[in-house]
């Protein structure tokens, strides 16, 4: 097995105010391997941007992390000063956001941000230029060098979309971080964005958070999957094991949301009710006022994660109930389950 | 070429304008009760002494033809002798505006200087105490009259510190810029309180942007960020409004002038509205009026040098 690149421990992730404090992201552990792609899924609100963000250190105030730890290469990044931290953001951890449109800033040119994210001192100004258009060809912008010059307007969505990705990826990352990295593009656009994420792990050996609601996407890209829900994990397991055997409600429950083309005619499915308010949360299970295997206890005891199968983690008082449960099988290459 | 063809049109689009302008002080001028002649002589001179100033002055003409006149002196920038001062108004004018143009531009630095820094650090800090506190403050000097502003710094210090000059303008090049600092500063008070507050929500809300967020994950500098992506798209719409602030700082020059006993041509304009002497009115109200399309303009091409979303066209 690879060497492990990330590990985050119990992380605590809270949004406080002077009137109260929000638990985004709550007792949060996973690893990510050389070379892995990492799914976090789940609803809008669920805390798997928030997780995302929180392992470079960006949380947007007035979040702030609380406790754990995120150990890059066996070193806690949560100790690093701000200064130790720019050395690693970019350079060993890089990320992409959801909007194209309003993640380049609009009164720079592509090249000026390209360049300034090479952190290599060392090389001259010719050479950031080469390396600039060198970046573009890398995520197949058409005519490089003409565009180098133009300002994000100029481009289209899905060209925004490959720029930024050129400027996270410029000074080679270890990791890059993707935060819902299709979501705002077009079908045809998203699915030429993944496989260009897919090409570019591969070819640059890098390991990938993928942050998503999109279970057609995580599908394609993941080897393993969280599921989160109110700022927990509640599943995690290798994506097919998960896609086969989901051995959580709300995993089932987002996998029987997804239309397909074997149900026609039938009427979609959906999970009742909204992800609870992170401020006046259920007791016991969070997830147990949309719960169909929902019992006394789960209204009572919040259960722990704990491990169905080996590798198979699942935060549920009824998982056993579920053996019986098939999931969908993954969809082929290409093939998406949102088809 | 495309954006030499728009400033040529935008001059041209001026001309009807002035053409307005000049209607309207022209004609308004001579709407206000008063005889410039009869204030001239005073009240005790007999007629014929009132109807030969009338004369000298031109005023007996038919009105229109004085229009027409008046409308030659436009094209000539030559507005002949000022009706009271007995000088070429142009000339006057031309004394004037050093005054009001000095005071403007040190105004405009002023404001900057103090807007600028305290907009930038109410935005970053806007929920905690000092960002409350200084745009509370601003608020408090967006709303107090330049007058009551002005008589209060002068008491302060030019009357019981005695660090400036009460009023009135120098003889020397230190001694002008003496002069103006007070009223400068009063001047640049409400000015700097309204772009602050303009340079706060603009850095709430560029804070706000992925791209700063993108930029931090690039690992760029503190002082890169500030920079490039805040502080020059916070640029951008504070830019327009400091412009606007300007043309009404050169309008608004009376107050202060008057305050201040600064001879510039805030203090010319009123002395000649008393006095009726329409030449000098007229005159200044026009090349005022050319001032700010120009400067209306200029705010445009900068906003596209700024801006390159923004095509001049």
């Amino acid at each position: 097995m690879a060497e492990v690149l990330l590990e985050v421990k119990n992380l605590h992730t809270d949004f406080i105010t002077e009137e109260r404090t929000v638990q985004a992201v709550n007792d949060v552990s996973f690893q990510i391997r050389r070379g892995e792609t990492f799914g976090l899924i789940g609803e809008s609100g669920c805390g798997k941007s928030v997780t995302c963000r929180s392992l470079i250190r960006l949380v947007k105030h007035p979040g702030k992390i609380t406790g754990g730890e995120i150990l890059y290469q066996g070193k806690n990044l949560l100790e690093y000063s701000e200064k130790e931290m720019r050395g690693i953001r970019g350079k060993e951890i890089g990320m992409i956001f959801q909007d194209p449109m309003t993640t380049l800033n609009p009164i720079l040119t592509i090249k000026t941000q390209l360049v300034e994210s090479l952190k290599d001192e060392k090389m001259t100004k010719k050479e950031k230029e080469e390396r600039a258009l060198e970046l573009l060809r890398l995520v197949g912008i058409p005519s490089p060098k003409e565009r180098l010059a133009c300002y994000p307007h100029q481009f289209s969505g899905g060209m925004r979309q490959r720029a930024m990705i050129a400027i996270a990826l410029a000074s080679r990352p270890r990791l890059l971080l993707a935060d819902e990295p299709t979501t705002a593009l077009d079908v045809t656009i998203q699915d030429q964005i993944i496989r260009l994420l897919k090409r570019l792990k591969r070819e640059l050996d890098m390991s990938l958070v993928l942050v998503t609601h999109d279970l057609g996407v995580a599908s394609q890209m993941c080897d393993y999957i969280a599921v989160m829900y109110a700022g927990k994990i509640m599943e995690t397991a290798r994506a097919e094991v998960i896609f086969e055997r989901p051995r959580n409600p709300y995993t089932y429950g987002l996998m029987r949301s997804i239309p397909s083309i074997a149900q026609k005619g039938k009427k979609l499915y959906s999970i009742n009710g909204a992800p609870p308010n992170l401020n006046d949360m259920p007791k016991g299970c969070p997830f147990s006022p949309r719960c169909e295997f929902c019992e006394e206890r789960c209204k009572k005891e919040m259960p722990p994660l704990v491990q169905v199968e080996p590798g198979h983690f699942s935060r549920c008082h009824c998982a056993e109930k579920m053996e019986h449960i098939k999931g969908r099988t993954r969809p082929e290459e290409g093939g998406a389950l949102y088809a | 070429m495309e954006e030499l063809t728009y400033i040529v049109k935008r001059i041209l689009q001026m001309i009807p304008v002035l053409l307005i302008i000049t209607f309207i002080i022209f004609f308004g001028m001579r709407l206000i009760p008063g005889d410039p002649a009869l204030l001239l002589v005073g009240n005790r001179a007999s007629d014929e002494v009132i109807a030969a100033t009338r004369a000298r002055l031109g005023l007996d003409e038919p009105l229109f033809t004085q229009y027409l006149l008046f409308l030659k002196q436009c094209l000539t920038f030559d507005f002949g002798e000022s009706m009271t001062l007995r000088a070429p108004v142009t000339e006057l004018f031309a004394q004037k505006a050093v005054i009001t143009v000095s005071l403007t531009l040190m105004t405009i630095v002023f404001a900057i200087l103090i807007s600028f820094p305290l907009g930038y650090a109410a935005g970053v800090k806007h929920d905690s105490k000092i960002g409350s506190f200084i745009d509370s403050l601003s608020l408090t000097f967006v709303s107090v009259p330049e007058f009551l502003v002005g008589l209060v710094i002068m008491l302060i210090f030019a009357l019981r510190l005695k660090w400036f000059p009460v009023g009135g303008w120098g003889d020397t090049l230190g001694e002008r810029l003496h002069a103006l600092i007070l009223p400068a500063f009063t001047g640049a008070l409400g000015t700097a309180a309204l772009v602050l507050r303009n340079i706060r929500g603009n850095v709430i809300q560029v804070l706000d942007k992925d791209y700063v967020d993108f930029a931090y994950s690039k690992g760029l500098s503190p002082w890169k960020i500030r920079t490039r992506y805040i502080f020059k798209n916070v640029l951008i719409s504070t830019v327009t409004l400091l412009a606007m602030r300007m043309t009404y700082m050169l309008a608004g020059s009376i107050v202060i002038e008057s305050v201040f006993a600064l001879p510039g041509i805030g203090q010319m304009m009123l002395n000649a509205i008393l006095a009726r002497d329409y030449s000098i009115v007229q005159a200044t109200v026009y090349l005022f009026s050319i001032i700010v399309l120009l400067m209306n303009l200029l705010t445009d091409i900068a906003y596209s040098l700024l801006d390159p979303r923004v095509k001049l066209n």
